[in-house]
């Protein structure tokens, strides 16, 4: 029966793809009547300490929703495999609204299929979804993470003893950079005269480099460290093994290191699922454009390790209090890339939802480093 | 026909023996092993779907497995394939969007020469490394690959990045008619077919033909090949040539069928599962089709077991894992008569039955 009703619907999307564009609403509508199949798509593994887990773990909450049938697959590769899943997702399993996590892939892979099935709903995390150039039932989330990356910064800033904090990156990328940045501003707003040294491993996934590139700042005299890869759990074990401090990225680390875990920036993905999914079962104009930070609850924090000083806690907390109340701005002038051009002079303020910040191509003064 | 028989029954006993050893280990997870075998049938190759799923899965694999098979031929271990097709690819999308190619089938066909023969030069050059300089092929066309993937990468975060490529460095995209589409309408691209011509027609070459035996001296016993007066080290280079241009028209392939442009995401290591597909395949081209599909086809089941059985990734592996060890094990059986090897484990009780009226 099941099989049946699945082969019906993939003939029926099928026989669809043209008609069905102009009765848009009407067929979402009819997709409402029924519980909702979320398909959610990993690039790596589910419980890797890091960017998967934080979305296994809100996709582990959807499935406790009423009316909603989640089916997921870990360590799909940004090729044809995912067009593949993704397909399989909705003729094989009925699916209605998927969550493709990994940013590549969305063009080629969202982009080449959502066009095909008009009445599926795609959300992907990270992109650039873009009014007139991308597809209506495509639409793309992200979060502005770089705030819990300036709170990290202030508890860094508070903690450290060498006035070096280190920041283990992948690539110089407009996200990585961002949170580079605000890691760095949030530890200068403790001490003006810190430093944060970045290490780009060159890929999201390098276990051998992310260790060495530990131990090389480590040398170097930073005492507290974060990252931006996918799996952070290398670096938090490799500085705890160096008697450092650490604050985590993605999810939380703290199991890891218990003694040395600070704080940390963590996704709260369940927010943006909610949205979306309340959108699909509502029958509502599918959300295309999603971002929010603390305030929004897009973005969270670790709970704060029992070696942290009250200082930085308090400090941290005011700094949170204002990011909360909506009346805090990280990125605001004057301020000077890391080369001594001038970014922006004194008094100019670049709000959290300014489409400038994604593209950031800089690094700020204080960070050591180059793109 | 005896022979023939058991060239089937040795890799479909050893499937059935590894999803045996496979249904226990699921079953011991709490998972109905009928459940899983139905659904693996049904991933694979059970509808439509399945088949293009499977098969678009094994088109890269084909070409990356002749990487290994036509230098084992010749008597080379080449483990570098990886190399070959992302320079593959990168040459494909350069000549594409740097050069005046024309958008219609030729400028297609010249941009997956392109991608051809950067693969060809790249293997061309462990396989050189080893005949003038003695150097290992296997660890250099290994370290080879290290480097082209850095050369890859340097270039397309660098002088060849498309500036509105922000979080995800890529080159410029192929123009529109220069894509390769799927096949008569499916999602298979045109990449199965290369494929599956490369493997007949090397294979063929490989039978049928003087130099193809030539080069197979070659890999059996070299100083023969010498003492005949084959030109071993033409050989050599050739194999090396044919099977790098294969790899780099996959990588080419799926740059102009798949990704668009060239980015990190084409280093998914098809080349590194190409090894173990052509060592399977024992180095026969023409067994490489059947092996790639049956890779292609873990691929597809896997996916559906994850997404019905909740299974980890890690359980189609382990089932990959178990498959191609029964089917390495299978091999020994492959050789010589199996009575004389019982008498030769048994020789007492050999003995003995014999010696008995």
């Amino acid at each position: 029966m099941n099989r049946k009703l699945n082969r019906r619907l993939a003939l029926q999307t099928l026989a669809s793809t043209g008609a069905v564009a102009s009765f848009g609403p009407l067929s979402l509508l009819a997709h409402a009547q029924k519980p909702l199949t979320v398909g959610v798509i990993y690039v790596g593994p589910r419980d890797d300490y890091g960017y998967n887990q934080a979305h296994a773990q809100a996709a582990a909450e959807l499935k406790k929703l009423p009316g909603i049938k989640v089916v997921e697959e870990e360590n799909v590769p940004e090729t044809a495999a995912v067009q593949k899943t993704m397909t399989g997702m909705i003729a094989q399993d009925g699916a209605g609204l998927l969550f493709p996590t990994s940013f590549g892939y969305f063009d080629p892979h969202i982009l080449a299929l959502a066009p095909k099935y008009p009445d599926v709903r795609f959300s992907h995390c990270g992109g650039l979804w873009t009014e007139g150039k991308h597809p209506k039932n495509v639409g793309s989330f992200f979060g502005y993470i770089d705030e819990c990356q300036y709170l990290n910064g202030v508890v860094a800033g508070h903690m450290s003893k060498s006035r070096k904090i280190g920041f283990v990156a992948a690539k110089p990328i407009p996200q990585v950079l961002r949170n580079i940045n605000a890691f760095l501003l949030g530890a200068r707003s403790v001490h003006p005269d810190i430093t944060c040294s970045v290490i780009f491993t060159g890929d999201w996934s390098m276990a051998v480099k992310e260790a060495e590139a530990t131990n090389s700042l480590a040398d170097q005299g930073v005492d507290v460290f974060t990252m931006h890869v996918d799996g952070p759990k290398v670096v938090v074990e490799t500085a705890a093994k160096r008697g450092k401090m650490v604050c985590g990225y993605h999810a939380s680390q703290a199991k890891l290191a218990p003694a040395a875990y600070l704080t940390g920036a963590e996704w709260n993905w369940l927010t943006a699922y909610k949205a979306i999914i309340e959108a699909a079962q509502a029958g509502k104009p599918h959300p295309n454009f999603l971002r929010g930070g603390l305030k929004e609850g897009y973005v969270k924090m670790s709970p704060y390790g029992s070696s942290v000083s009250e200082a930085a806690k308090k400090n941290a907390d005011e700094v949170k209090a204002k990011m909360l109340a909506g009346s805090f701005d990280i990125f605001k002038g004057p301020l000077k890339d890391n080369k001594g051009n001038t970014l922006l002079a004194a008094g100019k303020v670049l709000k959290q939802t300014d489409l400038e910040l994604e593209k950031m191509n800089y690094l700020v003064e204080g960070v050591v480093g180059s793109i | 026909m005896r022979n023939a028989l058991r060239e089937i029954a040795l890799p479909i006993g050893a499937l059935a023996a590894a999803l045996l050893v496979f249904g226990a280990l699921v079953w011991l997870a709490g998972v109905d092993p009928f459940d899983m075998a139905w659904l693996l049938f049904k991933g694979a190759f059970g509808d439509a779907f399945s088949w293009q799923n499977t098969l678009q899965r094994a088109a890269p694999l084909m070409l990356t497995a002749l990487c290994v098979a036509l230098p084992a031929q010749a008597g080379l271990v080449v483990i570098g394939g990886e190399g070959a097709l992302v320079l593959g690819g990168l040459a494909c999308a350069a000549a594409a969007t740097q050069l005046p190619l024309p958008a219609n089938l030729a400028g297609s066909v010249l941009a997956c020469v392109a991608g051809a023969l950067a693969g060809a030069l790249w293997v061309m050059l462990a396989g050189a490394l080893r005949q003038v300089r003695g150097i290992n092929e296997t660890i250099s066309s290994l370290l080879l690959a290290y480097v082209a993937i850095g050369l890859f990468k340097h270039l397309v975060e660098g002088p060849l990045r498309d500036p509105a490529s922000l979080n995800k460095p890529s080159t410029l995209s192929l123009p529109e008619g220069l894509r390769i589409g799927g096949i008569a309408g499916s999602d298979v691209h045109w990449g199965l077919v290369l494929g599956v011509l490369a493997c007949l027609l090397l294979g063929g070459w490989l039978r049928l033909t003087a130099s193809g035996f030539a080069l197979r001296v070659v890999g059996g016993n070299l100083r023969t090949a010498q003492l005949m007066g084959l030109p071993a080290t033409r050989l050599v280079l050739l194999a090396c040539a044919l099977g790098g241009a294969c790899a780099g028209l996959a990588g080419a392939v799926e740059v102009a069928a798949v990704h668009t442009n060239a980015n990190a995401s084409l280093i998914a290591a098809y080349g590194y599962a190409g090894i173990l597909v052509s060592f399977i395949a024992r180095h026969q081209p023409l067994a490489i089709v059947p092996v790639a599909i049956l890779f292609g086809g873990f691929g597809a089941a896997g996916s559906l077991l994850q997404r019905r059985l909740g299974l980890p990734d890690a359980s189609v592996l382990v089932l990959q894992g178990l498959t191609f060890v029964f089917i390495l094990a299978s091999e020994a059986l492959r050789q010589g008569d199996p009575a004389a090897r019982w008498r030769r484990l048994w020789p007492a009780r050999a003995a003995l039955k014999e010696s008995s009226p």
